[in-house]
């Protein structure tokens, strides 16, 4: 069995995809500095009968789903304790602390009053599913910091080399360090099982926001479990989005990707697709809203797809040996799930969104397009960034230490 | 201290049952208790209503909004639109047709309903909107965040937001005149209303008085107090001679707004014992499987 050591990317930043990259978050946050000075209104379509938008739909819902990776992993490597998977933990947490930073941040820009996005913290209304999610969140985001600093202690440990007159603190600096990663070495496990319980509370509240619009949602999506079925696919989709992270990762790096690791997780994906198949449809049945589908609009069309794309095909791909094999195939799998995830959570709070009234229908104007795509591409920059600066990404190594965590490393 | 665990475990067990079969439990909205009797309403009778608008102009001019000339109110060409009250009017009076033939149009004002049991209420975030004694439903400033949370969760429609402002963007909606009717005055649109067509009242009399007209006057209104039971009682009620889902009411039924959310809320933080069993239960599983792991190792060696 091969051994696999974490270990800093050193290639070409500005690479040409790199660029392009860097160009659509630049023009993104163009279009964010329009919002802090006309308003929110000014750049995006939503208004008194369509209150949330692209923002709170694709941004901050899909995208905490899709940085529900960490916590999957987490669960997988740390809780279950498979070894075998602890080259994928890292990319998985550096993922999720990028993720949810971005999810806080989008929540931020959509605020009417982004000021006062620490009222939260001090004022309380228990009854509130969205106080929930945002006290959740928060605290979830700083236990991942916590997960991800013995990277930096790693990275630092043995290397602190503040120039000119701060050389008098490289030593002190380098104990602290030590101390701190002797101390998080310790409590990590604490933090582990923090992060599973945080993320299974919010995965399942923001399927538990909608609940509260009532008739307002589309019967198709509104139901008691959605609480149940957003937090199977959060489950669901955690995995593959590691998978897909870790494939571009090293086909970008040119590195061989962790096969064995990636096609037992990849294993892993076709049941939990079956069990949430298994509910999505079991619901329909329930409630019988599969009278809705005899309809042809938009809604059940893009019901139907969800499901098509999001689970019916990556399950029936997940099942296959040749696909669990190739990282190609892998990749293409592991992309349905993703795309799917991202169309349940669009179809939730958007599409299924009905005001009692209304003159139009919602669709998101260029400016909302712009800064999502935007905030995706700053997350691509900043996840590449990270892995040059911090030992992330795994490297097959003939002679690695075995450590307690994975998050961890030995410390030399 | 058996007795309490047992009533979380069944709670718990409720929330459980409520999410795997999917059946909605019924629950009461958090305000219940500060529900006084004696709390007002205002009966709305829409067979009075003329459309003069001459209570959008009090109420702009009650809540220091642009109001413009009363003059300019007599215009009905507003009504071959349908509009709704946003930042801007926190009160509209929409016309629709009248079915029978010697009618004139039916007028119906709009304006928040103020739920006994407010969806609002339940989902903001921070709690800026609260449930007066009163009745009246008032949005703190100092509070808000500007989620638009509450716009999701009414089921009328009626938080309008200030789409145009950076930093300080308001929610705005109908206050019920709190600050006016605190100080003993009528609320501005009750006290302008030239035919009278707003009554201000405790709501249990109001209740009664319009079972009363429909009683006194069949031919005249369809027998429906709207807002009496909708949502589980609202404290603003409408008469009408016209089917109400015909005159721009949504139909709802008789559960409070905040639905099956707050059960399925307090399911999972019934005294945070969800989170917790869950925290012990993956700690054990760690705790096995690591221990199992070390065993391993040992044989091996």
């Amino acid at each position: 069995m091969e051994e696999w050591k974490p270990t800093q990317m050193k290639k070409k930043f500005f690479t040409t995809t790199m660029i392009v990259v860097s160009l659509l978050a630049l023009n993104g946050l163009i279009f964010l500095g329009v919002r802090f000075i006309f308003g929110i209104g000014s750049i995006s379509n939503i208004d008194n009968q369509y209150p949330w938008g692209l923002f709170k739909g694709l941004l901050v819902a899909a995208g905490v789903a899709l940085a529900a990776g960490g916590f999957t992993t987490a669960a997988v490597g740390h809780i279950i304790h498979q070894d075998k998977f602890h080259s994928i933990t890292r990319p998985a947490i550096l993922l999720a602390v990028i993720g949810y930073t971005f999810a806080g941040t989008s929540v931020m820009i959509d605020l009417g009053r982004p000021l006062f996005i620490w009222h939260p913290i001090v004022m309380w209304n228990g009854s509130s599913v969205l106080f929930e999610v945002g006290i959740c969140v928060m605290i979830y985001l700083t236990v991942l910091c916590i997960e991800f600093l013995p990277v930096v202690t790693e990275r630092f440990i043995g290397r602190v080399n503040f120039p000119g007159k701060l050389k008098k603190i490289n030593n002190i600096t380098d104990k602290l360090l030590r101390i701190l990663d002797k101390f998080l070495a310790k409590t990590m496990f604490i933090y582990i099982i923090a992060g599973v319980v945080l993320s299974c509370l919010h995965q399942s509240s923001l399927g538990t926001l909608m609940v509260i619009a009532g008739p307002k949602m589309h019967p198709l999506w509104q139901t008691p479990i959605l609480p149940l079925l957003f937090l199977l696919s959060a489950i669901t989709v955690g995995l593959p989005m590691v998978i897909l992270i870790s494939i571009i990762c090293s086909k970008s790096f040119g590195i061989k990707p962790d096969m064995e690791a990636l096609s037992e997780l990849g294993s892993m994906i076709g049941p939990l697709l079956a069990m949430y198949l298994a509910f999505k449809i079991g619901d329909m049945m329930l409630r019988q809203t599969f009278v809705y589908l005899s309809t042809f609009n938009a809604a059940s069309i893009l019901f139907v797809l969800e499901i098509l794309i999001g689970t019916v095909i990556p399950l029936r791909l997940f099942l296959s040996r040749q696909v669990l094999k190739s990282p190609v195939g892998l990749a293409i799998a592991s992309g349905f799930v993703i795309v799917g995830t991202f169309m349940y959570r669009m179809n939730n709070f958007l599409v299924a969104y009905t005001p009692p009234y209304h003159f139009n229908t919602y669709f998101p104007a260029i400016g909302e397009f712009a800064v999502t795509i935007g905030f995706i591409c700053l997350q691509i920059f900043l996840f590449r960034l990270a892995i040059t600066i911090f030992p992330v990404i795994s490297i097959p190594e003939a002679s690695a230490v075995k450590t307690k965590y994975s998050i961890r490393s030995t410390v030399k | 201290m058996a007795k309490q665990s047992r009533r979380n475990f069944l709670k718990t067990a409720a929330f459980i049952g409520t999410a795997a079969t999917g059946l909605s439990s019924k629950t009461k909205a958090a305000p219940k208790n500060i529900l006084s009797n004696d709390r007002m309403g205002t009966l709305i009778d829409t067979t009075a209503c003329i459309g003069c608008r001459k209570c959008e102009w009090a109420c702009r001019k009650a809540h220091d909004l642009p109001a413009g000339l009363i003059e300019d109110y007599d215009d009905r060409s507003v009504f071959n639109k349908m509009r709704r009250p946003d930042a801007k009017a926190l009160t509209i009076v929409n016309e629709y047709k009248n079915d029978k033939p010697e009618g004139f149009p039916i007028d119906v004002k709009f304006q928040c309903m103020h739920c006994d049991h407010p969806a609002c209420v339940s989902a903001c975030i921070v709690g800026a909107f609260s449930k007066q004694e009163n009745g009246a439903i008032i949005w703190d400033t100092k509070k808000c965040i500007g989620c638009r949370y509450c716009m999701i969760a009414c089921p009328f429609q009626i938080p309008g937001f200030e789409f145009d402002k950076p930093f300080w963007a308001d929610i705005k909606k109908c206050d019920f005149c709190f600050e006016r009717t605190k100080s003993g005055k009528l609320p501005a649109c009750a006290e302008i209303c030239p035919t009278e067509a707003i009554t201000y009242g405790s709501r249990e009399d109001l209740v009664k008085a319009a079972h009363q007209k429909i009683k006194l006057y069949p031919d005249r209104y369809v027998n429906h107090v709207y807002g009496e039971y909708e949502v589980g009682g609202t404290s603003w009620i409408y008469l009408a001679g016209k089917d109400f889902n015909q005159i721009g009411f949504p139909k709802l039924g008789n559960e409070p707004a905040p639905g099956v959310s707050e059960a399925i809320q307090h399911g999972v933080f019934s005294y945070f014992l969800p989170p917790i069993a869950l925290y012990a239960i993956l700690g054990g599983v760690m705790w096995i499987n690591k221990n199992r792991k070390n065993n391993d190792h040992d044989t091996e060696i």
